[in-house]
């Protein structure tokens, strides 16, 4: 068992699904209101990270963070340190990959929502702002948690990405996802077993939650 | 109402825009007045209640409620919703799914400091008959409770106008029924402009002071129940109140003066034939209420004006109401009238059967077939 790539693990994921949460909510509503004919351009953007192999995805971001390219040069000069096989890289990455799964359950859960609700929200005296807070957050709070759970979920078990941008730096890239494949490199089939029974619960009571949550939603809606 | 009102008082609505919804509407109402907006679906009822509410805003036109003017588009005034305190209870009702009973009220109340606000809504549940439900999420609540929810949150704002957006829609007959009748008594205690979108127009002749009739966005016209159902202005706005008995016919010139020819009959009317010249073809409307039938037992007594022989096309029992269907020779639409029950078996009415009607002359209601202006108002006979 690799305590310490457990541990670089949990905080990639849980830095990640905390980071997206408000630009997942504010992009989801935008994207489920939006009447642009670019709305399905913008849609296909936020989804591209699931149809792209992760090792293009991350040979694009290994790229793009090199010191000769913009955004690595600039956070090389801001940061003194590298972008590729550094936690900071892999956390860049790991945000960009996920933008499908933190955006796409709260886009869902707003365009469930009744325009009447906002209307009458309105209507009632509520600001745009307190109707937010008050009438449209606690009904796509359900999409919310599902965001949160699959990209947590997602991240703890991406591969290839963080391989391509990270490499496997004992403490600071090397994930459990990445972990396990060492260990059946080394023929530690016994530590890799526990590490993906790890993952496996892990996922299990992501998904399970998240359709916890998509039952309960369901009276809701009406 | 043809012309709108002078004072600052109630509503006054003046809209327009070529697309993309098409409005060309115009009304009015007073505090205390209920208007109900009547028209198919595809009108624009529900439109206009949106444009007054602040959820859209046409091309053109203004708003002004209570003195206040909270939509010119001239001007580029167009106040939010949220300024213009109205209350509207949409079709579907539209309460917070995740608030309870008290809690959707309260959500109105923000003008009242917190700590009043659930006693308020509770008040509110008081006033429609849901008292000891403050705790119900909308999904325990029945469609008729959800209604007077949606009704108590509407009122709980203190609106300066009450927007109804087909309110019963979505209720059974009983429910309907009864949430009609508390609206009623609810009215007694407001003194604030109602307008009700509907497109039955039963319950918009039962519940409203003046209707107002719309098709395509445009408001052909506006009256009392009765004013439209006797005098619709156009053969347009009488289909659209679903009113059966329009024909055409000519002028004709006889010894006892103009009469309108309706094919071998030439009929007597109280007003509208003077200044049409002898030949000119109108259009016109008999009320179902104007025909008479003549009882077989005593056929010399009564009224005997406009005496007309059809044949009956169809007699339908409706329980203690009759509908008959009488077919006169030369033409193609046939007389509709109700009778009771009772009185159609005694005549001995039957399909097939020769009868006797009188079309009062004080009904008869001549319209051109193309614009007729309104008559005056003191050319109506009732």
């Amino acid at each position: 068992m690799d305590a310490l790539a457990l541990v670089v693990s949990l905080k990639l994921a849980l830095l990640t699904s905390l980071l997206l949460l408000a630009p997942g909510i504010w992009l989801g509503r935008r994207l489920a209101h939006s009447r642009s004919r670019w709305r399905p351009l913008s849609e296909s953007l936020v989804a591209l990270p699931l149809v792209m192999p992760p090792t293009v995805m991350g040979f694009y971001l290994m790229l793009a963070f090199s010191a000769d390219a913009p955004l690595g040069g600039t956070w090389q000069a801001l940061t003194g340190t590298s972008l590729n096989f550094s936690f900071s890289g892999i956390l860049l990455a790991s945000l960009v990959v996920n933008i499908p799964f933190a955006v796409q359950p709260i886009q869902r859960a707003f365009e469930a929502l009744p325009d009447h609700l906002r209307e009458a929200a309105w209507c009632s005296g509520l600001s745009t702002w307190r109707t937010f807070l008050a009438i449209e957050l606690p009904l796509v709070m359900p999409g919310v948690i599902s965001a949160l759970a699959l990209t947590f979920a997602h991240t703890l078990g991406e591969f290839g990405v963080i391989l391509m941008v990270g490499g496997a730096i004992d403490g600071e890239t090397r994930t459990l996802a990445i972990s396990i494949y060492d260990h059946v490199q080394a023929f530690d089939e016994g530590a890799a077993g526990v590490m993906s029974a790890l993952l496996l619960v892990v996922s299990f009571v992501t998904i399970a939650v998240v359709y916890g949550l998509a039952a309960r939603h369901r009276w809701r809606g009406r | 109402m043809h012309h709108p009102q002078g004072g600052h008082t109630g509503l006054e609505v003046d809209l327009a825009q070529a697309g993309p919804i098409p409005l060309k509407a115009r009304f009015a109402c007073r505090p205390g007045e209920l208007l109900a907006l009547v028209g198919p679906s595809g009108s624009g009822k529900s439109t206009l209640l949106r444009a007054i509410a602040g959820l859209y805003a046409p091309a053109s036109g203004t708003v002004h409620c209570g003195g206040e003017r909270w939509f010119d588009a001239e001007q580029g005034v167009v106040w939010s919703p949220q300024r213009r305190r109205v209350g509207l209870v949409f079709q579907d009702y539209a309460l917070f799914p995740h608030l309870d009973a008290a809690d959707n009220i309260a959500t109105a109340l923000g003008h009242l400091p917190r700590r009043e606000r659930r006693l308020r809504a509770a008040h509110w549940l008081e006033r429609v008959n849901l008292e000891g439900l403050e705790r119900r999420l909308p999904r325990e609540l029945s469609g008729g409770q959800r209604q007077r929810v949606a009704l108590a949150r509407a009122l709980a704002r203190e609106p300066q106008v009450l927007l109804l957006d087909e309110p019963f829609s979505a209720v059974d007959q009983v429910t309907r029924r009864r949430l009609q009748h508390e609206l009623v008594q609810l009215r007694e205690r407001l003194n604030i402009p109602i307008v009700l979108v509907t497109h039955d127009l039963n319950e918009a002749s039962a519940l409203a002071d003046r209707l107002c009739v719309l098709h395509g966005g445009r408001t052909l016209q506006q009256g009392t129940p009765s004013e439209l159902f006797r005098r619709p202005d156009s053969p347009e706005v009488a289909r659209l109140l679903d009113r059966p008995n329009i024909f055409s016919g000519r002028v004709v010139d006889t010894a006892q003066g103009l009469r309108l020819g309706w094919g071998e009959w030439c009929l007597e009317v109280a007003a509208g034939l003077e200044g049409l010249d002898e030949g000119a073809r109108v259009t016109w409307y008999l009320p179902e209420s104007d025909i008479v039938l003549q009882r077989r037992d005593r056929p010399s007594r009564g009224v005997r004006e406009n005496l007309v022989t059809a044949r009956v096309d169809e007699l339908l029992v409706l329980g203690g109401q009759s509908s008959v269907t009488l077919r006169v020779p030369h033409e193609s639409q046939p007389l509709r009238f109700d009778i009771s029950t009772h009185a159609a078996r005694r005549n001995g009415l039957a399909q097939g059967a020769w009868v006797n009607v009188s079309l009062l002359a004080a009904g008869i209601h001549l319209m051109q077939a193309d614009k007729l202006p309104a008559l005056p108002a003191d050319d109506h006979p009732d």
